[in-house]
This record gives structure tokens, sequence and C-alpha cells, in this order.
């Protein structure tokens, strides 16, 4: 999932011209050259909790949670909290000089409403930022905090129509991505480092137009960094992360080829047990069945997702087909339903959509 | 039949076309000056504006240190404010010195701009990069940076190589800059300070009541507004100005339309005997009027457009060398002053035509025309003019003491000059009269008497004369003297030899350790640091400086007034001094107490001049600027040696320090520059001087055309009694110059009290400073003998007419005499 809409933020994002930027260097710059970043390495061994911080000799990286909840009353809703972080240049200074960019995305949505807000700030002064110890990642008054391991969290985000406070217990292991968390993106060789914790288990009240309400369900976390996440022929990427009543979790992404160029899909099981299983490249499949009209543009909302090895064939459905993320750099972004061989609940993220 | 008595009724002005070309000139003048300036002040205004939307979108107001609170606003506060929730765009702002050149430098966070227009001003679709599909945000975000600058402030600052890359946009304020935080922070040194925090949404009541006290909400706009007020005056003036010439030019208009109608009353008298009803008449005589009205007026606005275009360059001029105020000097079509041009011209024509309306309803309809001079009933009218016009001097003198404020100055000098205005005619008659009684030979008797009863159809055109000569007066007196005492203020001020102003403290430090060096070799080198504080003070800007014991403070400050041992308080640390404007603002003078935060001084021991500033500024101790900013910048200095070792230590400096001539000014440029300002400043002025003294000579010229047919008849019994034509034309040149003469002894006294009201009350109240008046016999001596010009030349045109007169059309008027 490298291509986590995170990406969005990369540096040349911050152009906001994005149709040109599209047609030249893949979405939101995600495709150009990191000079003078690093690179992520196959050999790089995760040592937490210091890499759930920030890591600013990288270009780009997220934090990046989304749930899917219930009221009382059985009414679904989907949440995401999202702290981007984009550098202009490796390594960080204090103060204005900083050359590290922060992004927060928030959102709250239902059958009915999507509602969606955004935050920009600038590293070095303070206004957004990471801690370990305990944990803390911020910008202005959106936190996500936690002890160091982030077996416990609370994460709030307000705006001006909606608002959520949420507190999550995990209830299961980090899952790394790829080979120990170095998961390739591309076949000329784009990797990220990218874990998950998939199981939070959530407890919380969203603010909504009409009031307070008390919810709960299942979230998942997301972290991913990297330089170059995208390579030149791509523009976007599909990402899928779902969890099923069996108790089984998939993440699978598609990389979209531009002009002809292969697809390159990958993708995580991860058992109800626990265990954990890269997807060999090409075994995860998703085909768009129906798309919908959002903000002047066709997008899928409606996917077959097959994974022949797990005897896996289930209709991914939006709840709402207008989860449009209507921030700097735009994208889909929203809880979906599982139905077919397998049932359950999940979050789509669909970027590069013209 | 109406459209037939409108035919007949138009067949006047195909008759008598010069009357015609004098009214539409008339209305198209006074439509011309006024839609002048009304042009400009609405161009200069929506500079401000425009400055303002950029900078602001204002609605919410902003966070700034509470008023005199030594604690400064810090990025800490910002970040803690924002992580409460508050909505805020931070601004970092000061004065940058590049090039050469002071800019003003506004440095916003570009990920949170504080305005659309500015965040669509730094879009990449404004940006000649764009096309090159680098990003014009990142090139704001990241050194070395990107400034966006008005066309005409870059011409100043690309003549030299500039590190950043610059981006154009007209709709930013000349001399202004505006860059991102991180630049604006780093090439400013302000790295942990903010200058305010713009709201960008609504504050809750109880967000307000949670600010730390250190910090404040206000509304008040941080410059436009202040640039608004700071300008008002200057407006207040221009629009005056253009109020009248306005004035002056319907003058012209009334005349004509007064005469036109008087020679129509034969016509009017056979279509009222045709059946024309007096309403019908009257109607058609508006559609007339209406009809001219409306061409001279798209006249006058083309004009207009043209004369405020040239001296548009003049006033930005002004605006920016007496208030720092960025104006454009392009100008655009705006409906307001279009709409406002053609409204006041329809208003004035309706004005200056409804005597003659009034005339026309209530006139008999079988009266023969009259053109004899009206006898008492005239002389009863002067009268009546000398009461109004005592009366509206006197309302004047009410005002200024009712109304403590630009407006009643204003007030004051329109009941002046109305009141002298409307008081002329009397004036001129009484003159003459007693002229005539204490001449003996008949042909002066003659001429004094004749005079005398062309009183009534010149009086207008005389009135407008004195206007304009008095305005002359008054404002060349004020103007002089205010540049004399500019220059003494100016030799008092400017005592230093040589100013340093330095890049950054280090280098201030570096220069200030190279000269105590120095002083060991050259005793008579003082060095006296220039250091101040900028905060402001009850809503207005000012400056804090801080004065080392020197003698050139104590021997040459240009005080008003102080108390014994004012300097000595000073230096004590016991005492300040502030400037003429702060203590008109303030209304506080020595004595007073200033209302600084705790461990300033506050006692106010003196005041003194302060020329062209617009802010207020305070002179204390250094060590009491030092002991409360410690942080205060030592970037200038001021250099005091023997006038002959002057520039041989300006070569040494920049010998052997890293300072450019770029960085040394030396006394007798800042002169000169300052004096260059000055006198461009009041070119505006002088430009409309002269156009209203020329509008004047038009009003003469145009009474006296119109009044030729009429003279005829009282000429040419004289003639036929033996005086040659010659001679007739000789006086009738003498009778204009003695008019002219006559205006002029009036128009001096007054020229002299409009030059006191604007010394003494308007620029108090304008500007903040009182000036001494000085008076310049010569510069009268030239401006009576140029009304005097004026009125000859007006005058020559019948006088060539009267000489080149046949006999022949003498005779007729025997042979025509009823």
């Amino acid at each position: 999932m490298i291509a986590r809409i995170g990406c969005l933020v990369s540096v040349v994002l911050l152009s906001m011209s994005l149709a040109s930027h599209l047609a030249a260097q893949g979405f939101a710059g995600l495709g150009t050259r990191a000079d003078g970043f690093l690179e992520p390495r196959a050999d790089y061994r995760f040592s937490f909790p210091k890499d759930h911080g920030a890591h600013p000799d990288y270009r780009i990286e997220w934090w990046y949670l989304t749930a899917n909840l219930k009221d009382e009353t059985g009414t679904v809703y989907g949440i995401q909290w999202t702290l981007f972080r984009t550098a202009l240049a490796p390594g960080d200074v204090v103060g204005w000089q900083s050359p590290q960019i922060w992004m927060g995305h928030a959102a709250l949505t239902s059958a009915r409403d999507h509602f969606s807000a955004e935050r920009l700030a600038r590293g070095g002064i303070g206004q957004a930022g990471l801690q370990t110890d305990p944990f803390e990642a911020w910008i202005d008054h959106w936190s996500m905090t936690g002890d160091p391991e982030l077996e416990n969290i609370e994460v709030s985000a307000k705006a001006e129509d909606f608002g959520y406070a949420l507190s999550g217990k995990a209830s299961s292991d980090l899952v790394l991505h790829g080979a120990d968390g170095y998961s390739v993106k591309s076949a000329s060789g784009q990797a990220s480092y990218y874990y998950s914790q998939p199981d939070y288990e959530i407890t919380g009240t969203l603010t909504l137009p009409s009031g307070p309400v008390s919810v709960e369900g299942m979230g998942w976390l997301d972290r991913e960094l990297s330089s170059q996440p995208l390579s030149e022929d791509q523009s976007g990427w599909d990402w899928f992360s779902l969890r099923f009543d069996s108790g089984d979790k998939l993440m699978g992404f598609i990389l979209r080829g531009r002009n002809n160029a292969p697809d390159f899909r990958s993708g995580t099981w991860i058992s109800a047990n626990g265990a954990v299983t890269a997807l060999t490249p090409g075994a995860f499949q998703a085909l768009p069945v129906e798309t919908a009209m959002v903000k002047g543009r066709r997008i899928p909302v409606k996917w077959q997702v097959m994974l022949a090895d797990r005897d896996l064939s289930v209709t991914v459905e939006a709840l709402n087909p207008q989860s449009w993320m209507d921030t700097s750099f735009a994208y889909w972004e929203g809880p979906v339903t599982v139905s077919g061989s397998h049932t359950g609940t999940g979050y789509l993220e669909m970027t590069g959509y013209e | 039949m109406i459209s037939a008595a409108l035919v007949a009724l138009l067949s006047h002005w195909r008759r008598h076309r010069f009357q015609l070309f004098t009214l539409v000139t008339g209305l198209a003048l006074a439509a011309a000056l006024w839609t002048a300036v009304q042009a400009i002040n609405s161009e200069a205004r929506a500079s401000y504006g425009r400055a303002e939307a950029m900078l602001v979108q204002n609605q919410h107001g902003y966070l700034a240190s509470t008023t005199g609170s030594s604690e400064q606003l810090q990025l800490s506060d910002y970040v803690a404010l924002r992580r409460m929730g508050w909505d805020l765009s931070p601004v970092v702002q000061g004065e940058w010195n590049i090039a050469g050149q002071q800019i003003d430098l506004v440095g916003f966070d570009f990920l949170n701009p504080p305005s659309a227009t500015l965040a669509e001003v730094a879009s990449p679709e404004s940006s000649p990069s764009a096309k090159t599909g680098s990003s014009a945000l990142v090139q704001f975000l990241q050194p070395p940076g990107r400034v966006l600058l008005h066309p005409e402030t870059a011409k100043e600052i690309q003549r030299a190589e500039t590190p950043f890359s610059v981006q154009l946009s007209t709709r930013v304020p000349p001399g202004t800059a505006l860059a991102d935080v991180s630049f604006a922070s780093r090439v400013l040194n302000r790295q942990k300070d903010l200058s305010r925090l713009i709201l960008l949404s609504p504050p809750g009541a109880q967000d307000l009541a949670s600010l730390p006290n250190h910090i404040q909400h206000r509304t008040g706009p941080p410059m436009g507004g202040e640039m608004a007020k700071l300008t008002e005056s200057f407006h207040l003036n221009l629009t005056a100005f253009g109020f009248l010439s306005f004035a002056v030019g319907l003058f012209i208009v009334q005349g004509t339309i007064s005469l036109a109608l008087e020679q129509r009353r034969g016509q009017f008298r056979t279509l009222r005997c045709l059946g024309v009803s007096r309403r019908m008449l009257c109607t058609l005589l508006a559609v007339e009027i209406t009809l001219i009205t409306f061409i001279a007026a798209c006249i006058g606005l083309i004009a207009g457009f043209f004369l405020a275009q040239a001296l548009l360059p003049g006033v930005s001029v002004t605006l920016s060398g007496l208030y720092g105020a960025p104006v454009t000097a392009g100008l655009s079509l705006r409906p307001s002053w279009i709409i406002s041009g053609f409204a006041m011209t329809f208003l004035g024509a309706f004005v200056a035509s409804s005597q003659a309306f009034f005339t026309l309803w209530t006139l008999p309809v079988l009266q023969l025309p009259s053109t004899q001079a009206r006898g008492q009933k005239v002389i009863r009218s002067f009268r009546a003019g000398a009461f109004l016009g005592c009366g509206l001097i006197l309302c004047g003198f009410v005002a200024l003491e009712i109304l403590d404020s630009l407006t009643g100055g204003f007030v004051f000098l329109a009941g002046l000059m109305l009141g002298a205005a409307v008081f002329l005619p009397f004036f001129l008659n009484f003159s003459l009269r007693l002229g005539k009684l204490y001449s003996h030979r008949p042909l002066v008797q003659w001429l004094w008497a004749d005079t005398a009863a062309q009183l009534p159809g010149l009086s207008l055109a005389l009135m407008a004369l004195l206007l304009a000569l008095a305005t002359n007066i008054g404002v060349s007196t004020m103007v002089s003297s205010f540049r004399l005492t500019f220059l003494g203020w100016m030799d008092q001020r400017l005592s230093a030899a040589i100013y340093i102003t330095t890049e950054d403290d280090a280098q201030g430090r570096a220069v200030e350790a190279w000269l105590r060096q120095e002083q060991n070799q050259q005793p008579g080198l003082r060095i006296l640091p220039i250091r101040y504080h900028e905060t402001t003070l009850q809503g207005g800007k000012i400056r804090i400086y801080g004065l080392r014991d020197d003698p050139s403070y104590r021997n040459n400050w240009p005080m008003i007034s102080a108390q014994d041992g004012a300097w000595d308080a000073v230096f004590q640390g016991a005492g300040l001094l502030i400037n003429e404007q702060l203590s008109y603002r303030l209304g506080l003078g020595p004595g007073d107490q200033l209302n600084l935060p705790s461990g300033w001084p506050v006692k106010i021991t003196g005041t003194y001049a302060d020329y062209g500033n617009p802010h207020g500024q305070v002179l204390i101790s250094m060590s009491q600027l030092l002991q409360n900013t410690p942080e205060v910048e030592n970037r200038r200095f001021g250099l005091h040696l023997p006038p002959s070792e002057v520039q041989n230590l300006i070569n040494r400096i920049l010998e052997e320090t890293e300072l450019t001539r770029e960085n040394l000014t030396d006394q007798t440029s800042v002169k000169a520059r300052s004096l260059a300002v000055f006198d461009q400043t009041f070119r505006v002025t002088g430009a409309l001087n002269i156009l209203t003294l020329a509008v004047a000579g038009f009003a003469i010229l145009t009474s006296l055309a119109t009044l030729w047919n009429q003279r005829l008849p009282q000429l040419a019994p004289i003639w036929a009694m033996g005086v040659s034509r010659r001679t007739l034309a000789g006086l009738d040149l003498l009778r204009s110059l003695l008019i002219a003469a006559l205006t002029a002894c009036l128009a001096l006294p007054l020229g002299l009290l409009l030059a006191w009201v604007l010394l003494d009350v308007i620029n108090a109240k304008a500007f903040g400073w009182r000036l001494p008046m000085h008076l310049f016999p010569l510069d009268w001596l030239r401006l009576i003998a140029m009304a005097l010009l004026t009125a000859g030349l007006a005058a020559l045109i019948s006088a060539w007419r009267l000489f080149r007169l046949q006999p022949s059309d003498l005779l007729k008027v025997f042979s025509n005499d009823r």
C-alpha cells in the first residue's frame, strides 16, 4: 500500500496542479527521483518503538488509521485519521527552516454522509510532529497518542462539521508486509517499508451534526515510509484492507500502470490465528464491477476481489460511493462491505483517477 | 409645435457659437477637474484596499501582543494556540534592506495562507514556472526562496543580483514583498517571534477569554486601515481642491446660462405669444440644458481621465513620500468616479441654471428685454451679498470652534472662501465709487462709473479670480513656509556627517568595533548608534529610540517646547521626548505622562518637530531602551566628524570593512534626496493651482466676451464725444486691470488667512505638525502680476475688437437707438 494516499502528500503534490504532474510524474509526483533521500533496503530490520516515530531522511511517511464502526442502532460508520509527512529535503532542523511538511486528513463516513477535513503544517516549530515515548502523532489539535508499543491508542480530530474521539486496544501483533516489512511496489524495484496493526478494538464517540453517537468496531493502523514509492510508469493505485467474519484479513493493492504498462499487484494474507503470508506477485486480483460519478470523474465503487489460493471470491462495495476526500490532493477513501465467498467489512482507497 | 419651439430655442446656439463653446467648456472644465480628483482618490483608495485584501481577509481580526506589552508574540504562542484548536495564520513583518532599497517584507505561512487572494497569486497558474512543471509553492517554501513583488518594486530591486527568485504580481502593493514565513524569518532574522496571527475563522468568546495576558485580539486592520486613516486628510484636501475648481467652473456656466436666457427674452416673448405655455417653455429649456450638460459631461469625463493620468504619478510620490502609502501609477476606469462625475456635472448645471429658470418662471410675459444696468436693484443685491459673505465667514469661524476636527478646518475654509467671494462685488463697487469720488477729470470719472456699471456682468468671473488668486497665495505661502521650515529642520535633525546601515547585527558589531579603533586615531569622531524599538501605542505605530548623551542632540534637536532640564531628565532615565505628531494624537505635552508599560520612562519632558513622519516617535536614553528591550537591533550609526574628514573616512570604511557604498549615506545626499521628495510632493498642488487660475482667466474672458454686445451702446456716445477708438480700447484694458488689481487687493489678505489656516489648523490636524508661517512678498507680487496678466489677456480680445471697430458700427448704435 504504498501507495497509500499518503503519497498524495508527496512533495510535489504540494504544487497543487495535480493534473500536469500526474501526466509527467505519476500520481502526486511519487514517481520522481529522490535525490539525497534514503531508499528502503531489503535487509533493514525494524526496531520498535523507535520506528513508530518519524524518519525525516525518507521523503514520505504516514500514520494511517481507518476503522469500521457501528452504533447502538446498528448504523454503520467509517472513520479515517491520517498524518502524512513529506520532506522537501532530507533531515530536519528546529524552526521555520525545517524542510518537513505535515498534512493531516480526517474523515467520517456513513451511508448517507461523508465529511472530510485537512490540516497543513510545517515541521520544526512544533505545530505537527511525532514523538515515541509516549507515542504522540499530532497536527494542531488533532492527535493520536498511545503507549510506546502502540498497544493502546487514543485518536481524536475535530473539524467544523464533524469530529471524533476514539480509544483503541490492539488485539494482535504487528504485521510486517512483504519481506519483513520491505514491500516491493513495482517490477522495477520501487519499494517501501510497510507494517500494520490490523486489529484495534475501537470504542468512542463520533460527533455528527445531529449530535454525539457512541460507537464501537475494529480499526486498522498502517505505517509506511519510502522515498520513491511509485515507478515512473505508474499512475495510481487501488488499495483494499478487508476483515472477514472468519477472522482472516486481507491487504491487497494494485498499482496501475500507465500507457499499457502492466499493473503491479501484491498483498498480504493474515490468518485468524495470526499467521502472515505475503501474496505472490499477481495472486491478488481485483476487477471493477460498477462505477459511479464522483466529483466529475468515474470511479469504481464496486469490485470483484479474488484470491485463488484461498478460494476467495468476494464483492467489495462502497458503503457510500461519494467518499471523496476533497483535499489538496484529492482521492477516494471509504468503508466497504464484503459479500460472496467471505463476508465482512473493510476500507478501500483509490488514487490517481482523473 | 413642440419640436418647432425646440428648434427655435436651439437656433440661439447656432447664432452664438462662442457662447455655446463657453457653456460646454465651463461645464466640461468643472466636470474634468472634479472627475480627475475623484479618479485619483478612488485609485489611491483602491490601492490601499488591494493591499489589504492581499495581505489580510480581515473579517475576523488578528492576535498580537498586548498594546504596550514588552513581551513579544512568540512562535511558541502560535504553536500553543494552534494546538488548542485556533485557526490562525502567522505573519512576520519587517523592514528589509535589499539592493539598497528598504521595503516592507511580509512573511506568511503559505501552507495556511490568510487570504484566498494570496493563495491564488502564489498558485502555479499565475507563475511562469508552472509551464516547466516545477512547483511554485515548493519554490516559496524552500531555500533560496521566492518573493512576490509588484512589477514596479521588482524593477528597483532586480538591478542587483538577488539570491532568490521573484514572481511578479500587480496585486502586491508597491514597496512590499510577500514571501513565505520561512524566508521572512530567515532574512529578517526573526526565528522566534511573530508580528501577528491572523484569524482564519471567527473566535469563540470562550477562546478569547482563554488567551494569555500578553496576547490581545484586535479587529482593526493592521496596515491597510492605518493607511486609509493616515491619508484621509490628503484625500479630503484633494477633494476640497477639486470642489473649488468645480465651483469656479460653475461660475462660468451660471454666467453663460443667465446671459443666454437674457438674450432670448425676446424670443421667449414671441414663443409665449404663439401659444407655448410657460411650463412647456421651461421644459424645453430644461431639455436643452440637459442635452448640453450631457455632452459637456462626456467631454469633461474624458478630459478628467487624462488629467488624472497625468497627475497620478505625482500623487503616488506624494503619498509614498508623506505617508509611506503604496499607490500604483496606473489608472483604471471605475464606475464610482464616472457616476460621481456625471452626477456632479448635472447637479452643477442645475444649480448654475436655477436662478435663470426662476427668473424665467416669474417673468411677466410681455416685459421688454432689458440689458440696462439694474441701478439701485443691483446695489441692493451687492449689499445683500456683503451681508451673506460676512455671515458665511462668521459661520466658518463658528465651525472651527465647534468642530474640533479636520472637517471643522475645511468647513472654515469653505465659509471663508465663499464668504469672501460673495462679499467681493460689494467691495469692488465700494472701491469704485470711492475712486469716482476722488477723481475730477470727466473721462476718469466715466472710467470709474463705467467699470462699476460692468460689475454685475463681471462679478461672477471676478469671484472666480478671487478664489483662484487667494488659493494660489495661500497654498504657495504654505508650501514655501513648509519648505523653509523643513530645510532648517533638516539641518538640525540630520547633524551627523555619515549614516551607516549594516545588513545585520553581527555586521553592526563588527563595524562599531572598527569605528572605536578609528576613534583612537581621530579624536574628533563621535559614534552615535541609532537604535529603536517599534511597538504600538493606543492603536498607532510608534518607534522608541534610545539616545546616547551627545552635544549634537542637546544643541541641535528641533525642540518645540521643553521643560527645564528636559535632556538631563532623558539621559538620567527619568523622562522622554515625543514628536509633535504623537503629542497631537494623544493630546499630551511636557509634564504629562505617556502610557508606556512599567519599566519604561513615562514622563514627557519635551516635544520636538518631526516633519514628514507619519508615525509617533519617542526618545529615551539608550540605557533605558536596552534595559527594556535588550534584543533591539544595532545596525544603524550616525558619525560626527569634521567635514574635511568625511570623504577620507568613507574611503577607509569602504576599504577596511565589509560595508559597501549602499550601506553608507552622507548628510548631503540625505538632504538632497529628502528635498527632492518634498518638492515632488507638492508638484500636484502646483499643477492644480495653475489650472484654477487658468479657469478663472477663462471665466473673465467669457464674461467680457458676452458683455461685448451690451457695451457698444455705452461706448458709442463717448466715442461720438471725441475719444478715439485707440483710447477707448486702452481704457477698456485699463479697466480690466483695475478690477483685477482691486480683486487682488482682497485676494492677498484672504490668501494669507488661507495660508494661516492651512499651516496652523489643517496641517496640525492632517499631518500632526504645526508650521511657522513665513511671508514671501516677492511671491505675492509674482502672483498678482500673474492675475493682472490673466485679466489683461482676457480683456485683450475685446480691446482688440474695440480698436478694430468700424466707425459705422459705432454709428449704427445711434440709428438703432431706441
